[in-house]
């Protein structure tokens, strides 16, 4: 144990280099080559509208929604605030039940220890459930180096392995493909897969299934992650709908599972607001087909030798931002790349990181810094958003997104020094905060006059607005400001017509005099109070 | 490994050193306690169980080996696995080979199987889900998984109105598996598709008056 | 009431018309209009684009001009100027600002109101005595529907407008894509999402396209000319303001 004088070190972010926390070029570049492709949008479209009304559906029908919200969000900020004690406890819990509990530091650390545990039961061969962190670490490249082959057995994981693509979903890692792109891939990497295979998803998913039940059967290791960690009783949970999860955690000798440290609950009882909040949320089912609990090591039943690696890598760095922080309550549902207008268009890959979207936005920047080399792509993402709001009020545990990327975007520009953009910004507020000098600003605005169009509109502008005006017109300013309107006769005779419009009405009825207590109603309702209707 | 834990742990404390926050008291204001009567049970767990394209059988106790045994011709399963502690009347109607479960039995041979017909430990009507524990009656977890149809025998009595109802039955300790319909998925254009590696047929006999 | 009026430095500079709507529309409701001759901007770009500490002297500013307790409501035409003073300021506040900033923030969000919330809310009105002979569909703005909440009360006041086609908008509650800063630094996404509003108003086949925030339909509006639409933005302050005697400009050029 550490004990600290003076200001405690700032914990590390997750090493540079390692892992798939960071993509190779920033979010405006990589989005202008997937908004390029036509198949890729209509699939997304498809998609996202599909569960966006799902999702309302089953979250609706719930007449205390918006109280497991408060719950989910609060039991996550608590288990943060005592982290250190839940992860001792948690520790505790497994060993006394069997398993062995690991920590790593960061992703190369965690890589290591599963692929010694591995090496250790003799096996060449891993099947892994579907899990964030094993992604964002890059196990499966680290097996590999090693000579160990990873078995990905999520259907959607699979047609990326065999694809050697990138996952573009937190939930549906495929969803940028469609059906018939599926097919074409089975057909061409599945060894001795019907030739006379069709779209029909069904016929996709038996496909999968006739593959990879060989693998299940034979397959003596399996790798997964954990949806949550109970501290309490030291029960861990996989929340599933294929059945891959039951198989992995089931059927093989030894069970690694990795987990990052902000998994943890501090009650079994807890369980009973995620397993209401996570699924309603993620595939808009009022429950997935299929969790998974287990406590350690159950004799005669399940893995004997069970490993739980508990993971840092850059989580910790996280914590020690008391704003930054709530993106840790994650729970890794995917309802704000649903219903986020910028992920609909871009896709996943744009975000360059294991976790795309709204949350991708603001974790991955968290895990891993935004200026960690010149021109670093994670200081585009915070960027990446138009704050419309939309993932903060679909987010189970209210997560306020929208402010934590105000936040970060905050963090980038004190980080960058001077840069041109910070100069013009300087500049603006040294105008508008004098009156006088911004009355001045204004005329000069209306000299835009001067370079519109016959029709009063400006079709082309220079950088930085060259990218608006490719697609927009703007209007030229217009020959008198408000405040000169207000100050003029014209203005006042108009405030006085007005006012004689109200006298003149007044005798009969009276529409505009009734106070209502400003308070009384609807006035600063706070953000992500819920979904509209 | 020792070295590991003590960093992670620190810079843990560092963290909430460097941004300390209050503590949180969580408000669960949620519904909790629900109780439902018998017939609303049943009609909303019958429900949910279809709507996952489940397949719900509803019956008295004494007609339970009945039940049983026309599910299993119905689907034409000739082979059947079962857990150790199942009660044997169960299958008195029954005409086909049944094989009991026991923890040296491979995988593979669970593969071969038709069918496997469990008890189960509680049920959550609002969500049509079902809980097995491992108990005796409910077997090892790759029993009730392997085999393509599951048969599970559910008291109404123990199935619960909501989630934290049913939660607060539960032994946590034990392997618990919560099932709710047949094995589905929605990794292609987000539709759902059911039957991949689990069970792609669950067949639910709820016994009315147990 | 004594109701002060932020123009914003966007309607005061380039959307005029609406701002002297609103100043119409209250006075017309018999209330008195102020406007403290010195304010200029809310500071909700710099904000949203990541500087706090620049606009400090506009936070400033703004709960100087509007902080005095003669002024019993602000009003704003804008949900998103709005929302950056009910939201936004205090953190500037917090983070860059003294005690006295952070009480004058204080006092200054709890007295401010987005346009309909105003007249909603505070004033209890929602028929105003408006005239709009015309096809209109409304657009809510994220930053008044998901920041603010002011829910239907744009629809319920629009609703009441004698002789208005109100059209509803297919896919209504989808950002436009403008997002102030985010228009330019990803300005293809920001046109993706532009497009798709495009199609829905088309949709609409309405004449006129309304909003309660001047710097999405300048977004909207850019977008409608540039593919030569017959559809037009017009904030909502301008149909509530214009009435059978003293009709919108649009109204007397269709007459």
């Amino acid at each position: 144990m550490s004990t600290f004088l003076g200001m405690p070190a700032r914990p590390p972010r997750s090493p540079y280099g390692t892992g798939n926390l960071r993509g190779d070029e920033p979010f405006p570049r990589a989005a202008h080559r997937e908004l390029g492709n036509g198949q890729l949008r209509r699939n997304l479209g498809k998609a996202t509208t599909t569960i966006r009304t799902k999702r309302l559906n089953v979250t609706g029908e719930l007449p205390d929604w918006e109280a497991l919200r408060d719950a989910g969000s609060a039991i996550k900020t608590d288990a943060m605030n005592r982290l250190p004690e839940l992860l001792e406890q948690l520790e505790r819990k497994v060993t006394e039940h069997g398993g062995t509990v690991h920590w790593a530091r960061d992703g190369a650390e965690a890589n290591e220890i599963v692929a010694r545990l591995v090496k250790a039961t003799g096996s060449s061969e891993v099947i892994k459930v579907k899990s964030m962190a094993t992604q964002e670490i890059g196990l499966n490249e680290h097996l590999e180096s090693v000579g160990i082959t990873p078995y990905e057995t999520d259907l959607a994981e699979l047609i990326v392995q065999l694809a050697h693509d990138k996952p573009s979903h937190i939930l549906v890692p495929a969803i940028h493909r469609n059906r018939d792109e599926i097919r074409q891939i089975f057909l061409d990497r599945i060894p001795g897969v019907d030739p006379e295979l069709d779209n029909v998803p069904a016929h996709l998913a038996a496909a999968a299934r006739a593959y990879l039940r060989e693998k299940f059967m034979a397959t003596k290791v399996a790798v997964s992650g954990a949806n949550f960690g109970v501290a309490e009783t030291g029960t861990l949970s996989v929340v599933e709908s294929e059945g891959n999860g039951r198989m992995c955690l089931t059927l093989p000798d030894t069970l690694i599972t990795v987990m990052g440290i902000e998994k943890v609950l501090p009650r079994y009882q807890d369980l009973e607001v995620f397993l209401q909040l996570l699924p309603r949320s993620s595939t808009g089912e009022r429950m997935n087909p299929y969790t998974s609990l287990w406590t350690g090591v159950t004799p005669d039943d399940g893995p004997q030798d069970f490993h739980l690696v508990l993971l840092d890598n850059g989580r910790t760095a996280a914590l020690a931002d008391a704003v930054g922080r709530a993106a840790l309550n994650c729970i890794r549902c995917s309802a704000c790349l649903n219903v986020c207008p910028v992920y609909e268009r871009t896709g996943g890959h744009a975000y360059g990181s294991t976790y795309p979207g709204p949350i991708g936005a603001v974790l991955t920047p968290q895990l891993a810094g935004m200026h960690a080399a010149d021109d670093d792509p994670n200081s585009s993402l915070p960027y990446a958003s138009s704050l419309c709001g939309a993932c903060f009020d679909a987010c189970p545990v209210k997560i306020d997104i929208p402010s934590l990327l105000v936040e970060l975007r905050h963090q980038n520009t004190e980080q960058s020094g001077t840069t041109p953009e910070k100069l013009a910004m300087r500049a603006a507020a040294a105008v508008m905060k004098r009156p006088a000098l911004y009355t001045g600003a204004q005329k000069a605005a209306g000299l835009g006059r001067l370079v519109a169009g016959r029709d009063r509109t400006i079709s082309r502008l220079p950088p930085p607005f060259a990218g608006w005006s490719d697609s927009r017109d703007t209007e030229a300013p217009p020959r008198q400001t408000f405040r000169a309107w207000f100050a003029s006769d014209e203005g006042r005779a108009a405030l006085r017509a007005a006012a004689d419009e109200h006298d003149g009405s007044h005798a009969e009825h009276d529409p505009g005099d009734g106070r209502h207590d400003p308070g009384d109603e609807g006035h600063d309702h706070s953000h992500g109070e819920g979904e509209k209707k | 490994m020792t070295d590991a834990r003590d960093t992670v742990l620190g810079r843990i404390r560092a963290a909430l050193a460097l941004a300390p926050t209050p503590a949180t008291v969580v408000p669960r204001r949620y519904r909790t306690g629900r109780v439902l009567p018998d017939g609303e049970r049943l009609a909303l767990f019958t429900d949910r169980l279809l709507d996952y394209k489940a397949e719900v059988r509803p019956c008295t106790a004494d007609r339970t080996a009945q039940v049983v045994a026309d599910v299993l011709r119905d689907h034409g399963a000739r082979r059947i696995g079962v857990p150790a502690g199942l009660d044997p009347r169960w299958l008195d109607a029954y005409d086909g080979d049944v094989s009991p479960d026991a923890a040296d039995i491979p995988a593979p041979r669970l593969d071969a199987l038709d069918a496997v017909v469990t008890a189960s430990a509680a049920g959550c009507a609002e969500t049509g889900t079902i809980f097995l524990d491992g108990s005796p009656d409910q077997g090892r977890r790759a029993l009730s998984l392997v085999p393509d149809l599951h048969l599970c025998v559910v008291d109404l009595s123990s199935v619960e109105a909501g989630v934290p109802e049913v939660l607060a039955r539960l032994v946590p300790e034990r392997p618990t598996t919560l099932i709710s319909g047949p094995s589905a998925t929605s990794d292609i254009e987000l539709e759902r598709v059911e039957g991949v590696h689990g069970p792609r047929t669950l067949v639910v006999v709820i016994r009315k008056d147990v | 009431m004594r109701i002060g009026l932020f123009a914003t430095c966007l309607g005061d500079t380039l959307f005029p018309d609406a701002v002297r709507s609103t100043a119409v529309l209250l006075t017309r409701l018999g209330h008195e209009v102020v406007f403290p001759p010195g304010q200029t901007c809310c500071g909700q770009m710099h904000i949203n684009t990541g500087y706090q500490r620049e606009p400090v002297p506009l936070v400033r500013n703004f709960a100087e001009q509007f902080g005095d307790g003669s002024i019993e409501a602000i009003v704003m035409p804008s949900g998103s100027c709005a929302g950056s003073v009910r939201h936004q300021h205090a953190i500037v506040a917090d983070r860059y600002g003294d005690a006295a900033l952070r009480a004058g923030v204080a006092t200054v969000a709890a007295k401010t109101y987005e346009l309909s919330e105003l007249l909603v809310d505070v004033l209890g009105v929602t028929g105003v005595g408006a005239y709009f002979p015309h096809r209109v569909t409304y657009h809510p703005t994220c930053h008044s529907l998901r920041m603010l909440r002011v829910g239907d009360k744009p629809l319920r006041l629009l609703r009441a407008v004698d002789s208005i086609d109100l059209v509803e908008l297919p896919g209504a509650d989808s950002c436009c894509g403008f997002g102030g800063t985010f228009a330019l630094k990803n300005a293809e996404t920001s046109t993706a999402m532009l497009h798709d509003k495009l199609d829905g108003i088309a949709a609409t086949g309405a004449e006129v396209c309304t909003a309660g925030d001047s710097s999405c339909l300048m977004h909207i509006g850019g977008g409608l000319s540039r593919i030569r639409s017959g559809t037009r933005t017009l904030h909502l302050a301008r149909i509530l303001a214009a009435t059978r005697t003293t009709p919108d400009a649009l109204t007397e050029a269709a007459a």
